[in-house]
């Protein structure tokens, strides 16, 4: 044994024992699980936390129905192969109404069937505790956040009102209907997600790594054309590139980098010089300054 | 100096790279001092200079710098720091943001906290995991009354290094001797604070002098920059060498054949068959395994996750720590400690909160409030309650013994928050200093005669039965009515009120809030005393918060305590003003009445709530007895 713990050792105690505090003082926790690399080194995390045991909480996924194919089947793999207990929530009003990226823009599409739809989920199940995914190193405002960060009943963050959070103390209280978001990842960079991954040999969505795929430019984005939803507009066409992605969400919003990283070394190596931040990808995130705060506000991860 | 990222790092030297990243330790640190002292630009300059700062985030910077900006055409460099909307469009910092970044040597978090006294709280929580503290002055202003609180914050909350960070000197031409006489200010006054280390850097935030490397502008500073300071700087903490502490958190039972105790280990080492004791009841037992899900280990130290298997099955739960036999913690329900209040409403003695350490809670009330701190001379002054941001010292009577040591010693078991009972508002932070011995040396008589045996020759439940409401509601006339019909049905019963119990026992109090306070604590152990001797005991006091309401409920048994609310509108108790005392309260003649200068906070959930309007008293103590009667408490 060391006579001090690593950098990777320390977040890795970190994030468990916060997942413990919660498991302990809540009546209802779920994990959100997005399939993206945080979320799995999350559940990873939560295998470890409860060991010889299972997380003893169910992992939520809040499905736009527009995500990447092979995300679905990774996640399916992921709780046939773990064993844990998976939910998956559709807002269907929104499906009713034929709400999608393509026909209603990504603001309406992200409010209506990733907000709205978590909300919903989080209200069903009556939900007082939700674990996410996120880092402060991602977003000014996330850089604010707290890792028990508190949220009203109707889901809403207060950013100029947070509770104060004094070494691992956490405040786990709450009244009926209100909840808490956790961050157990809080304290972790991009680069510390990679090199976990790397040294646990933690499996990932494939389309992490470079791959020949069909794409298309779009509004400065490269897009994968990942079934026949997505319609040609006229002077587009249909490539085959070698490209991966950074973050994973809805694929009409996801976009593509140029690359040859087709394995974690490479990718790791290809992060260290990348001029851009990994939220530069989506487009969820550009429509304005402050943007994210917005969303946070309204009840969205 | 900065990080160099490697241009062309090769795939196959990937893991070597990583290896190497991995041995660097890590230190956090945190910048605070008075408002506009530039703590946000200077963090924004350490991510800047350390390349930090990615294309498009460089875009949205200048954008936004055109907007908000503070510097005329330069970019903003604290709008990189300052992410909320709120902090933005006012250019102040509201809340701590936590950043990341590294250079060869080291990596580093850093928590940005707000200048603002509104904010101190968020300072507080930056502070509360940082090992440096980087203290800014405004060469211009020199040392702010946010410099000094923020200083003694942090050496309260057992901060041992300071850097000084006189900045701005490019504002007053690089000046020595300016310089100098903030550092002789500060060095005199931080003198009593404790710090092991106090270093002063002359710095410009805004155009990087000695923030990553010495700048031409200040020959006369031969020490180091900001950076190269923080770089070598030795915090390697002794946690690992104190006694074993293991704080449970959970305890894991997935199936019959295992029991673990999943924590963090909180100080000191651990290995398969070493000795422990549970702190809270002294039984002894052993380790068996140290379970993690990587395979059973030998040994555990500070800061692991794992979870412990002992030899022998003996009650161990959430809140308890297994410890090392022959160096234990403090088991107390009475303790001191340094307290920082968070909340607008003031920590009041005999106010009741939840006492939170890492994984225990208990109620706890403040039994004393020694002294408060002034934050310009230091001195102890005596004070009726702690307002928002201010820092005292005050002695607790917990409900249930805890078990921690000193902050001194551990600051992780030494450590707690205070959580407001109703709205769970986390209003406060506490740093034990000693435990209190009063409860070792008074210990409880065991007496043979008990309640249930006085109750019995009674043939009575006691109770205590509260009632509250405005003055004039009607609460006196009520309880008095009611008295006289337990009385002739052959009840024990006596009256506690308000004006009478104040011309006695309480006679020494006013009406301030503190005083109000103090008043419901007398009075519900007086009660408490009484329902104890077999009684059912009528209290008829205004008691307008409903934190003392609700402390009075918490120290009777499940069951014993009746709230009954006297519900008369204040229009309608002014009319009747039967003491003529709303007529003078309204003129201005007497402070603090409830109702009129002092509010009344209704009861949420009585247990009978009696609207008076229109009804005669003797309907509504009919309709009381019959509740009583139903609920078998005469
Ligand atoms: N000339 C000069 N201006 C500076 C320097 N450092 C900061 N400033 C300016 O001082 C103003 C306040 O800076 P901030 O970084 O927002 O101050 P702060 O301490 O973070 O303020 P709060 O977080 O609100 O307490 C900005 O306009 C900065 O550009 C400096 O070294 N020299
Ligand atoms: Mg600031």
């Amino acid at each position: 044994m060391p006579a001090t713990l690593s950098h990777l050792q320390r977040l890795e105690a970190e994030a468990i024992h916060i997942m413990r505090e919660v498991a302990a003082t809540f009546s209802k926790p779920v994990m959100l699980y997005s399939i993206g690399k945080d979320s799995s080194v999350l559940l990873h995390l939560a295998m470890k936390a409860f060991h010889p045991g299972k997380p003893p909480f169910p992992f939520l996924h809040v499905d736009t129905t527009w995500k990447f194919r092979e995300m679905i089947a990774f996640r399916d793999r992921m709780a046939r192969e773990l064993g844990f207990d998976l939910l998956v929530h559709i807002n269907e009003d929104g499906v009713r109404e034929g709400i999608g990226p393509f026909s209603h823009g990504s603001n309406v599409h992200t409010h209506v069937m990733k907000t709205v739809a978590l909300r919903q989920a989080l209200d069903k199940h009556g939900f007082d505790a939700a674990f996410g995914g996120a880092r402060r190193d991602e977003e000014k405002s996330r850089a604010k956040e707290r890792i028990f960060s508190f949220r009203t009943k109707a889901h809403g963050w207060d950013p100029k009102n947070q509770r104060p959070e004094m070494w691992k103390t956490y405040n786990t209280r709450v009244a009926q209907g209100e909840s808490i978001r956790v961050f157990p990842l809080s304290n972790w960079t991009e680069l510390d997600i990679w090199q976990y991954i790397l040294q646990e040999d933690i499996p990932i969505v494939p389309l992490y790594f470079a791959k020949k795929r069909p794409v298309v430019e779009r509004d400065g984005m490269t897009i994968m054309v990942d079934d026949d939803r997505m319609q040609l507009l006229p002077g587009e066409k249909v490539e085959e590139r070698m490209v991966r992605f950074r973050t994973l969400g809805c694929y009409p919003l996801t976009g593509a980098i140029e690359s040859s990283a087709d394995t974690l070394e490479a990718i790791v190596a290809e992060m260290l010089t990348a001029r851009t931040s990994e939220r530069q990808g989506r487009a969820i995130d550009k429509d304005e300054a402050g943007s994210m705060e917005k969303k946070k506000r309204e009840g969205y991860f | 100096m900065t990080e160099t990222i490697p241009r062309e790092v090769e795939a196959s030297g990937i893991r070597d790279y990583l290896a190497l990243q991995e041995n660097k330790t890590l230190l956090r640190f945190l910048t605070c001092g008075s408002v506009d002292d530039g703590k946000s630009t200077l963090i924004g300059r350490l991510l800047y200079d350390t390349k930090l700062i990615f294309e498009d985030q460089l875009a949205t910077l200048e954008k936004d710098s055109k907007k908000h900006g503070t510097t005329g055409e330069d970019i903003d460099l604290a709008l990189l720091v300052d992410g909320l909307e709120a902090e933005r469009e006012q250019g102040i910092t509201i809340d701590v943001a936590y950043r990341f970044f590294a250079t060869p040597k080291r990596k580093f978090i850093v928590a940005d906290t707000p200048g603002h006294e509104q904010y101190t709280r968020n300072m507080a929580t930056g502070a509360s995991t940082a090992d440096v503290a980087v203290v800014l002055v405004d060469a211009r202003q020199g040392i702010l009354p946010q410099t000094r609180r923020h200083s003694i914050i942090a050496s309260l909350l057992g901060i041992r290094h300071v850097v000084l960070a006189v900045n701005k000197i490019d504002l007053v031409d690089f000046d020595e001797a300016v310089f100098a006489g903030i550092v002789a200010d500060y060095e005199a006054f931080a003198k009593d604070l404790g710090f092991a280390t106090v270093q002063p850097i002359p710095m410009s935030a805004r155009y990087g002098d000695n923030v990553t490397r010495p700048s031409a502008n200040t020959p006369w500073y031969t020490g180091q920059s900001l950076i190269s300071y923080l770089e070598t700087l030795d915090v390697e903490s002794d946690l690992r060498e104190k006694p074993f502490r293991f704080p449970v958190q959970y305890v894991n039972r997935p199936n019959l054949n295992f029991r673990g105790f999943a924590g963090t280990v909180a100080s000191g080492e651990i290995a398969v068959g070493d000795a422990v004791v549970v702190a809270k009841s002294g039984k002894p037992s052993r380790v068996k395994r140290i379970a993690t899900y990587d395979g059973d280990r030998e040994r555990a130290g500070e800061g692991e996750a794992v979870t412990l298997v002992l030899e022998d099955e003996i009650e161990v739960s959430r809140g308890n720590m297994l410890v090392a036999p022959d160096a234990r913690p403090h088991v107390a329900d009475q303790l001191a400690a340094n307290v920082v209040w968070f909340d607008e409403h003031p920590l009041m003695p005999g106010r009741m909160y939840i006492l939170r350490t890492e994984t225990d809670e208990v109620s706890a009330t403040v039994s004393h409030l020694k002294h408060r701190v002034n934050i310009h001379n230091f001195a102890h002054e005596a004070a009726k309650c702690l307002d928002l941001n201010e820092v005292g010292v005050c002695n607790f009577s917990l409900q249930a013994p805890v078990a921690f040591d000193t902050f001194a010693e551990n600051r992780t078991t030494g450590s707690f928050v205070l959580i407001d009972r109703l709205t769970n508002a986390t209003v406060g932070a506490g740093m034990i200093l000693h435990p209190l011995r009063r409860a070792a040396n008074i210990h409880w008589q065991a007496l043979d005669v008990t309640k249930v045996s006085r109750a019995e020759q009674k043939h009575q439940k006691p109770a205590v039965l509260w009632f509250t409401g405005l003055s004039g509601s009607g609460k006196s006339t009520i309880a008095n009515l009611l008295e006289k019909k337990l009385h002739v049905s052959g009840r024990h019963t006596y009256i506690l009120d308000g004006d009478n119990v104040r011309h006695g026992l309480n006679r020494d109090l006013g009406f301030t809030e503190e005083d109000r306070v103090e008043n419901i604590r007398r009075v519900s152990e007086v009660a408490k005393l009484m329902a104890d001797a077999g009684l059912i005991v009528l209290v008829s006091f205004i008691s307008p918060f409903r934190a003392e309401r609700r402390m009075a409920r918490d120290m009777m048994p499940d069951g014993e305590f009746v709230e009954v609310f006297v519900d008369t509108p204040f229009e309608e108790c002014a009319k009747r003003d039967p003491k003529g005392l709303y007529a003078r309260a309204l003129k201005g003649e007497i402070k603090n009445f409830t109702g009129v200068d002092s509010p009344y906070e209704e009861p949420e959930r009585a247990d009978i709530h009696l609207r008076t309007v229109g009804r005669e008293p003797e309907e509504l103590v009919d309709e009381l007895e019959a509740w009583l009667r139903e609920k078998g408490y005469c």
